[in-house]
């Protein structure tokens, strides 16, 4: 168990050695989103910014146009909420180089409660033409992926995690923006996933196998640009597909494949994640399990689904 | 408090207690009118917390005026409880606008402020807002528009501890010189000792007396007030509860 926050933190260190470009920026919060270990290495390529998000976003696009490779990091809900605009208009529609890379997202930010869980972020960055969006599974792949989002040129929001999440993945594993990682092969259903939901359908695979069920898993990492080859290919294999996210169903991982799926290759589907509703304060595990984002809330997605079509 | 954040086991102390005095004398020293057996009573003050974070002392002074049963303290930060990590006006009799995003809560203050003055109301609304919050743009665009608007009924309080997350607030993004600042965007300003009640009683006074601009309170407070350790180690304690035994040193400083 092992947060992705502290994952990107030490290969944003590390990048400070590999990348003379890449600076990083943050918004009082150094400590939680873990730019400390790089602020201390790297003072003249660190920037904080006090609690002024918009700005932060702004002026790392400024940065990038002066060549520079901008981290700007805070929380999930401030880096795509309050500086939603800077992101839109000053970052996405001119195509810069800038990286928005936010620690906790979703409810498991825990006990801060409903003002600081963004369930919302995936949908409202994916909507941004020309934007990439990243949300790795573990801290093996938060690693990796944060050294692909610094060489990926062009406009990417990196969503993290607060708390220690379940290793999916050994560490070394590669990371390649835009392609999906299938897990484990199935035919009846496919459970798409990413973030801490990935652990979360691995689980729900093993117990559909010992009831016959046969269910494929994919780790979904790149919400944008989708992986349509993968999805096709699995829903062509399997019956059904199940999305499983720490996000609004509306909008995020579970929205995209909607989309595509309706085009490319119409498929039953059901949806995990929040069901259009904010969250509150608590213990991440005990919210997971009470808004169904667990490996019960995809069981039951998947019995519905299979049962209905 | 202290023991309703080390039960909590997450939270943010030392605000909370920075500010227990200027919250003693709103809500006891007769400044904020209110009912806590009709929380919404039309006749009431507003006190919006825009530094969301230190609601563990609007809770506690809520609990002590009767707004909701004690024992609702023990489940601070707790699933299913009512008293969540920030202000929730759904969840929570008495807190008047869901905060805990800094800057949005004093322009939400002003809201209420510009209605009220519009319908001619006599009520006062009061936000209280921390130092590192004004790095934010949006409180300045509040502050622009009250004293646009004249509106003499809103008085901001401002919990100058030189304290946020990273360090102290000269050194992570300096806001000074503050009071002229503030002059410059058209309060009536006034800069007092948090902790000294005559101080406060005083400039809460004014502000209510002053006619055609809005005042700003600077009120210069200790993070962690009243318990040594906290005042020692400043800004550390923003978002760092006590453990079983600091809680007992902490209630031990406080006389509790
Ligand atoms: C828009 C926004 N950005 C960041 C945060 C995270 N945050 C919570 S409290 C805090 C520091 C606030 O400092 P200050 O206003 O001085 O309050 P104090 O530490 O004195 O209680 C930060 C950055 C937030 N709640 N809202």
């Amino acid at each position: 168990m092992r947060a992705t926050r502290d994952a990107f933190g030490k290969a944003l260190l590390e990048l400070g050695a590999e990348m003379p470009e890449v600076v990083a920026l943050t918004a009082d919060l150094g400590g939680s989103v873990k730019t400390d270990d790089f602020a201390k290495k790297y003072p003249s390529r660190f920037f904080q910014m006090g609690i002024a998000e918009a700005n932060m976003v702004d002026v790392a696009a400024g940065m990038s146009t002066a060549g520079k490779i901008p981290f700007a990091t805070t929380f999930a809900m401030f880096g795509t909420g309050r500086a939603w605009e800077s992101v839109r208009n000053t970052v996405g529609y001119p195509g810069l180089n800038v990286k928005v890379a936010c620690t906790h997202s979703g409810l498991s930010v825990g006990e801060d409660g409903a003002s600081h869980q963004a369930l919302e972020d995936v949908a409202i960055m994916r909507v941004i033409p020309g934007m990439t969006v990243v949300v790795p599974a573990d801290y093996a792949s938060a690693f990796a992926a944060t050294k692909a989002v610094a060489k990926h040129k062009g406009p990417v929001y990196l969503r993290l995690g607060r708390p220690k999440v379940k290793d999916v993945y050994k560490d070394g594993e590669p990371f390649q923006i835009g392609k999906a990682k299938i897990l484990r092969e199935g035919k009846d259903v496919a459970i798409v996933a990413n973030g801490p939901c990935v652990a979360f359908a691995i689980e729900a695979a093993e117990t559909l196998a010992k009831e016959g069920i046969s269910a494929a898993v994919a780790d979904f990492h790149t919400v944008k640009p989708l992986d349509t080859d993968t999805l096709v290919k699995l829903a062509t294999t399997c019956r059904a597909v199940v999305t499983a996210e720490e996000h609004n169903v509306i909008g995020g991982l579970g929205g995209a494949v909607a989309e595509a799926l309706a085009g490319l290759k119409p498929t039953p589907m059901r949806f995990v994640g929040t069901q259009d509703t904010f969250g509150e304060s608590g213990d991440p595990e005990l919210l997971w399990k009470k808004y169904g984002i667990d490996a019960a809330g995809i069981l039951k997605a998947v019995r519905e689904v299979l049962k209905a079509g | 408090m202290v023991k309703m954040l080390a039960r909590a086991g997450s939270g943010h102390p030392g605000g909370s207690l920075g500010m227990a005095d200027i919250f003693t004398a709103l809500y006891f020293g007769g400044f904020v009118r209110h009912d806590p057996k009709d929380p919404l009573w039309a006749g009431r003050d507003r006190v919006v917390l825009s530094n969301g974070h230190i609601c563990p002392i609007l809770y506690a002074v809520l609990a002590e005026r009767g707004f909701f049963p004690p024992q609702w303290l023990d489940d601070l930060r707790k699933i299913d409880a009512h008293l969540q990590g920030h202000p929730a006006m759904n969840k929570t009799p008495g807190v008047e606008l869901s905060t805990g995003s800094l800057g949005h809560g004093v322009c939400g203050a002003l809201g209420m402020a510009l209605a009220l003055h519009a319908d001619g109301k006599s009520n006062r609304v009061y936000a209280l807002l921390g130092d590192g919050e004004l790095q934010e743009g949006l409180p300045w665009e509040a502050f622009m528009a009250s004293a646009h608007y004249k509106a003499d009924n809103f008085c901001i309080i401002i919990d100058r501890n030189d304290a946020q997350i990273d360090g102290r607030t000269v050194d992570v993004m300096n806001i000074d010189p503050l009071d002229a600042k503030l002059r410059a965007f058209g309060f009536h300003t006034l800069t007092i000792d948090g902790h000294d009640f005559g101080q406060i009683f005083s400039a809460l006074n004014e502000a209510a007396a002053t006619r055609g601009k809005p005042t700003a309170i600077i009120a210069n407070t200790v993070m962690g007030k009243g318990v040594g350790f906290m005042e020692k180690d400043g800004y550390k304690w923003h978002g760092k509860t006590p453990n079983a035994e600091q809680a007992a040193v902490a209630l031990k400083d406080l006389g509790a």
